[in-house]
């Protein structure tokens, strides 16, 4: 055995290389890739700090999605400024609890907002209006003077799956909405789902803005293929007069859309002359489907052309001087970059490769000015002020920044985790500010305290003054930001009192002296008055069965002395700001003596604001 | 030449010397993880899952990090791209290489107990034949699944194969894959072998040479 030694400390060392050099699966990537995002803190801590009493530079007005509302956040501090309800009631403002806000969510309780569309002036925001689209079919218009919802128009007709929406052309004539899900019209109609091809139809639908007081009514609309209409932008500039739809399952499929509709390498964007469209409904072509006036390309030919893009494109964005129109398949890894010029040209020399229910196909080489190689997962396109575009990478969790006219990719952030949409200052518009831009996230996963199993929406604050991106701040938002639009504070100009002699509503009263209450058969009027601190009257008789409006008016006329009126066991909460009045209306089914107080915390003796409705024929 | 063989076959009727047979039960006992560790670990990081995915292939059973929701994961995922669900119904390795450790157990047995030299040879020479088999194997199986994708799927990726060792990326994945505890153990059995055998043939020759010297 003595000469086995040496080789027997061979074979050993052997082994033990062997080991060494076998690995092991690693417990962090090795890539150099960043897998989560990080910031530089020092940097960040001094870009987003606003120091108490200080004011943000941006407004932040982003989706609620299927929460119904819309969210305003303070940028760059990210903070919470406000909620806007707007398809869902919230006792917070009493919004849904009123008349008024009651008839405009017409017995619906949710709505799924997606893209906020601020008025624009020449292409540029102008802060009058927010206008946001809702899946059921509806828009609203919020008012940015006092940042309230003033009307909710809709279902449109035909408009089925209102997600390509709200979308305004450069001057707000017009807000645009289009179907994801194609259906048989006019409502109502029903046709079996194997002939969704041929008998389904998708509509686009331009909803006419009133220049002045920003009033929606039924515009026109288009009759097209079954597509499913996902985003739109409008042109500006040389392209003003257009309008751009992405769509997908131009299969024409049904079913399993993951598999069915997602067959064809390019499926369309959509570019419709808006401008000829106005002209041709204006001429009285058409005809009246579900109640609006309906124009069908195939009898009106020139209105719209299907621009080849691949592959299932999401996000589809002008760029700022309007000479390009950014198309993101979402299940490649390229942004494909169309030329306006180009597309004219085609449309000029019939460069069509073939047609879709009468519509000319253009011919991609033709009208293609780039695929520029993003990342994978590219959904949603933002510009800056310097030529940069900024592309939300999905599958790739990460930001693009990228140069048009050179295309090239000089920068790319991660996003944590799966960025959808993304928000750059004034980024759609004419004049991108640039500095700012938050990527809306789908998912947050281990970056904020556990709160169980409903996780927040995380929307990541980036720095975009520089060469290189920076992230700066992340914040958690309420479900579920899938667009947001940022605009210059000073801007907006809110109102922070209704002034008195503004309210016109016939049942206010602005003395204590003048509430009271009236009453016609079974029928009474309870003119009520809120001020530091008494509700008047501090009780309102009524018998079992009256129909009774309760009309509150505040006349306060100093900012934020909000009050409320909650009344217990009659589902009523109402919240009138100072100059305001509000009435609820109801039927008194129930006998028996009820307290209201005032809900909004007022002043000292807040506490003490209170009342009682007694409803007489109660035991 | 008949000398050599004359030779070769006296060597290999040798019983086997103490160590070699110690060597034979040290090796019987490295069998022995495999039954209880992984053979090989996947692992997949992707900006979305900064802990990684994991999947854990054992001799007889797939598992998963996260209490094996990772393989569901990871099935998920895969179904985009068209790939056919990791499913151990389908991995007849998880029935025959328990199988054949058990028998290599049982051989191993019989070489260290009646062993003569030539019990060792035939081992080995069928534990590298299992060996190099169940890493064709493996690789054949990942090579399956990396193109066998369903031509219907939503995202269309070219055919690939999935690291064997090392790393690779794959969209936006970051994919490790590498033997685990088990299979070095099982890497080891063969070594231990090796030296057993080497030794064991040693000792032959020298026996056999001791034998020539003695006087007839």
């Amino acid at each position: 055995m003595r000469k086995a030694g040496p080789v027997l400390w061979t074979v050993t060392l052997l082994v033990a290389a062997g080991l060494l050099a076998g690995r092991c699966a690693p417990s962090a990537p090795k890539a150099k890739r960043a897998a989560a995002a990080v910031s530089d803190m020092a940097v960040a801590a001094q870009k987003t700090y606003i120091a108490p009493g200080d004011l943000d530079e941006y407004y932040l007005f982003s989706s609620g999605g299927h929460s119904g509302q819309v969210y305003v956040y303070g940028v760059p501090s990210m903070r919470h400024l406000s909620t806007i309800p707007v398809f869902t009631p919230y006792p917070a403002t009493g919004y849904g609890f009123d008349d008024e806000s009651k008839a405009m969510l017409g017995g619906l309780t949710w709505g799924d907002v997606h893209h906020p569309a601020l008025s624009e002036t020449n292409g540029d925001y102008d802060g009058r209006w927010l206008f946001v689209n809702e899946m059921n079919g509806r828009v609203a218009r919020i008012d940015l003077r006092d940042f309230k919802t003033r009307q909710i128009l809709g279902p449109v007709p035909n408009v089925s799956g209102n997600h390509a929406s709200a979308f305004v052309t450069p001057n707000t004539e017009y807000s645009m909405m289009a179907s994801r899900f194609s259906i048989p019209i006019p409502k109502g109609t029903v046709v079996p789902i194997e002939k969704y091809a041929t008998d389904y139809k998708g509509v686009v639908a331009a909803v006419k803005i009133d220049p002045k007081s920003g009033a929606m009514a039924l515009g026109w609309e288009i009759l097209m293929p079954p597509f499913d209409y996902d985003l739109g932008d409008a042109g500006k500039g040389p392209s003003n007069g257009w309008m751009f739809w992405s769509s997908y399952n131009t299969e024409r499929a049904t079913g399993k859309l993951e598999v069915t509709s997602t067959q064809r390498d390019r499926d369309y964007i959509a570019a419709i002359d808006w401008k000829a469209a106005e002209k041709a409904a204006g001429e009285g072509k058409g005809d009246v489907i579900g109640g609006v006036k309906v124009l069908d390309p195939k009898k009106v030919p020139g209105i719209v052309y299907l621009m080849p893009c691949g592959k299932s494109p999401h996000g589809v964005d002008v760029s700022p001087d309007g000479k390009w129109i950014v198309g993101s398949g979402k299940l490649q890894g390229v942004t494909t970059v169309f030329n306006f010029e180009k597309i004219q040209t085609a449309i000029r020399n019939k460069d069509f490769t073939g047609e879709e229910d009468g519509i000319p196909v253009l011919k991609y080489e033709s009208i293609k000015d780039a695929e520029v190689p993003v990342g994978l997962g590219p959904l949603h396109t933002q510009f800056g002020p310097d030529g940069y575009a900024y592309t939300s990478l999905f599958v790739d969790s990460a930001i693009a920044k990228w140069k048009l006219g050179t295309w090239e990719v000089v920068d790319k952030i991660p996003m944590s985790y799966s960025i959808g949409h993304l928000s750059a200052a004034e980024g759609d518009t004419a004049h991108p500010q640039g500095k700012y831009l938050v990527g809306l996230n789908k998912l947050s996963h281990g970056r904020h305290l556990s709160v169980g199993p409903s996780q927040p929406e995380s929307s990541q604050l980036v720095d975009i003054s520089e060469e290189k991106m920076k992230l700066l701040y992340d914040a958690f938002t309420e479900p579920e930001p899938h667009y947001a639009q940022m605009i210059k504070a000073d801007k907006l100009h809110p109102i922070e009192v209704y002034p008195k002699e503004e309210n016109k509503h016939p049942l206010a009263v602005w003395d204590v002296k003048d509430a009271g209450v009236t009453r016609q058969g079974n029928k009474v009027v309870a003119k009520v008055v809120e001020v530091r601190s008494t509700i008047t009257p501090t009780s309102i008789e009524v018998n079992e069965g009256d129909e009774v409006t309760v009309a509150i008016t505040n006349i306060e006329q100093t900012t934020d002395e909000l009050h409320g009126f909650g009344l217990l066991d009659y589902n009523v909460n109402v919240v009138v700001d100072p100059g305001e009045t509000k009435t609820f209306t109801f039927k008194a089914t129930k006998g028996g003596v009820f307290p209201y107080y005032c809900t909004n915390f007022c002043s000292a003796l807040h506490q003490e604001m209170q009342g009682y409705l007694i409803v007489r024929g109660g035991r | 030449m008949t000398g050599w063989i004359e030779k070769t076959s006296r060597i290999l009727e040798t019983p086997l010397g103490l160590g070699p047979r110690a060597l034979v039960l040290a090796a019987l006992l490295l069998l022995l993880p495999a039954y209880v560790f992984p053979l090989y670990d996947m692992t997949m990081f992707a900006p979305q899952y900064p802990e990684g995915l994991r999947l854990h292939i054992y001799s007889y059973r797939l598992d998963g990090g996260h209490g094996g929701q990772d393989v569901k994961e990871i099935n998920l995922l895969n179904h985009y791209i068209g790939m056919k669900d990791l499913d151990a119904a389908e991995f007849t390795e998880f029935k025959w290489i328990p199988f054949a450790v058990g028998a290599f157990v049982l051989l191993l047995l019989r070489t260290a107990t009646l062993g003569k030299l030539a019990h060792l040879v035939d081992v080995l020479v069928l534990y590298l034949y299992f060996g190099l088999f169940s890493l064709w194997s493996f690789a054949y199986k990942m090579h399956w699944y990396g193109h066998h994708l369903s031509p219907t799927a939503a995202v269309k990726v070219d055919p690939f194969t999935p690291p064997l060792f090392g790393h690779k990326k794959l969209a936006n994945f970051e994919v490790y894959s590498y033997p685990a505890v088990g299979s070095y153990t099982l890497a080891a059995v063969a070594l231990v072998l090796a030296l057993a055998l080497y030794l064991a043939w040693r000792q032959a020759r020298r026996h056999g040479a001791s034998l020539a010297r003695m006087p007839d």
